[in-house]
């Protein structure tokens, strides 16, 4: 059966991966205070989740996670439909978006603690910023690229403010190209969550730097992991609800 | 009775990296209401620019447009367009109520409507399908039934059979034949197709030239149902044979 033969050889890897990885501790070849064997793992797991620090960390990150999303997502849907949409909005800001586009979100870590202290809503500020700049530039490309064809329609059929052009044809069928964007955006967001709680917002990143300064390296592996899951578990939802947004698509 | 269109002198000229661009030069056209009119000629003559004037696609540099459709009507006249532009993101249906939209029908009776005319077209049972799932030949009647549902006074058609197969072709030509017999609807159609011509129109008007002029006017005077083949039609299409080639050996 070679249906089977990919998933066989994907868990074979996985195993293989994960016995070379407790060997390089157990056989004294690394020390284990700065790689903990993975049968270690689980017990540290289950004794965050005792201590009630792993609900906590994991919701105050996922909090800060869906707000900056949808915060960022929000602005960069709108901005870059209008940008998208007429050439003077697009002129006047191109300048502006050469100028803020290169720097990176943690740059504004700065700024974001002395505008918002070391708060969630600090954290919220970073994400935002790193979704906003792909869902944007995702949108007003796909906005642009509409068929001019599918546009006339609206407009031969009597639908020529720019409102119904923008509801009837250009959100529609700027849909897919939107919803890429926002699935980069959704592991993007990801990795602002650690950066951004790095710097003593509660969330799981902050919960990772005070396991390190402890050495507590399982601890540290366990969050590691716990990501990984989370982002699986979004993009799995994300890549079902693209398929029921998209089910018109050949 | 008063044409439902009536053209005077329409012209339409566009300028492009310095080049004027002539397209329509002092056009004359009056249609009758109920009248099926089909517009022929050469490519590139301008024959599809007089529909997109009509729907307000192409604004004229010239001339006059005067229309006796019905007061206050907010979609007088309807486009089936060469290829079918259905909208993917919509199932077949909605993409036939798609012109009720703001018209102040409910949501049901829009639907209603619109069921209504891809029975018309006999499409009846395809309303949940996407327009991927069609052919192309069901793709053009969607959107044939698109344009009816906002029941316009003047069907414009511009080359909507022309990337069809022959077979479909011919079936949608019989199909138009008989909604217009239904609806009694004025259509305006156009075509490089002289066969398709001489079998559809009570009217053939042939465009040529560069601009484009009404270089000849020929009714068809062949009663409906029409027979394919039919001589009276193979010598209508043969005279406008010979009218479209001495025009060209002219130029």
């Amino acid at each position: 059966m070679s249906s089977l033969r990919a998933p066989a050889l994907a868990a074979f890897g996985l195993i293989a991966f994960l016995l070379f990885w407790e060997a390089m501790p157990r056989l004294g070849l690394i020390n284990p205070a700065f790689l903990p064997p993975p049968s270690t793992i689980p017990a540290a797991f289950l004794n965050e989740i005792r201590l009630g620090v792993w609900g906590e960390a994991v919701w105050s990150s996922l909090s800060h996670y869906l707000v900056g999303l949808v915060v960022g997502a929000g602005a960069g849907i709108a901005l870059g439909i209008v940008v998208g949409m007429f050439r003077g909005f697009e002129a006047l800001t191109a300048w502006i978006v050469r100028l803020l586009r290169p720097i990176p979100g943690l740059a504004w870590v700065p700024f974001a603690i002395i505008w918002f202290g070391v708060q969630p809503s600090a954290a919220v500020f970073i994400i935002a910023i790193g979704v906003f700049w792909i869902v944007f530039f995702a949108t007003q490309g796909a906005v642009r690229g509409v068929d001019r064809d599918l546009i006339e329609v609206a407009q031969a059929f009597g639908f020529r403010s720019a409102w119904s052009r923008l509801t009837k044809i250009l959100l529609p069928a700027a849909t897919p190209g939107i919803l890429v964007g926002l699935r980069t955006a959704l592991g993007q967001a990801w990795m602002a969550v650690v950066a951004a709680e790095i710097f003593g917002v509660p969330g799981v990143g902050a919960r990772m730097m005070q396991a390190s300064s402890l050495l507590s390296t399982d601890i540290v592996v366990v969050y590691m992991l716990t990501m990984a899951g989370l982002y699986g578990l979004f993009d799995t939802g994300f890549v079902a609800l693209q398929g029921w947004l998209l089910r018109w698509r050949a | 009775m008063d044409p439902i269109i009536d053209i005077r002198g329409l012209s339409l000229a566009y300028e492009r990296d310095g080049i004027r661009n002539v397209i329509l030069s002092d056009l004359d056209l009056a249609i009758a209401r109920g009248e099926f009119v089909v517009i022929v000629g050469e490519s590139g003559v301008g024959k599809s620019t007089v529909l997109r004037v009509l729907i307000g696609l192409a604004e004229p540099s010239g001339g006059t447009v005067r229309l006796a459709t019905r007061e206050g009507c907010r979609t007088p006249m309807a486009l089936v367009f060469q290829d079918a532009r259905l909208l993917p993101w919509r199932r077949v249906i909605a993409n036939v109520a798609f012109g009720l939209e703001g018209s102040g029908l409910s949501k049901a009776q829009r639907l209603a409507k619109a069921q209504e005319m891809l029975i018309l077209v006999g499409l009846g049972d395809l309303g949940q399908r996407w327009p991927h799932q069609l052919s192309g030949g069901q793709r053009q009647r969607v959107a044939i039934a698109r344009a009816l549902a906002v029941d316009p006074d003047v069907l414009l058609m511009d080359e909507p059979f022309s990337a069809l197969d022959s077979f479909t072709r011919e079936g949608l030509q019989d199909e138009l034949q008989r909604i217009q017999a239904t609806t009694g609807k004025t259509i305006l159609f156009v075509t490089h197709d002289i066969d398709e011509a001489v079998t559809l129109a009570d009217r053939v008007v042939v465009l040529a030239g560069s601009p484009g002029r009404v270089a000849a006017d020929m009714t068809i005077d062949v009663p409906r149902p029409r027979l394919r083949r039919d001589t009276a039609l193979t010598d209508a299409a043969r005279m406008l044979r010979a009218e479209l080639s001495g025009r060209s050996a002219e130029l």
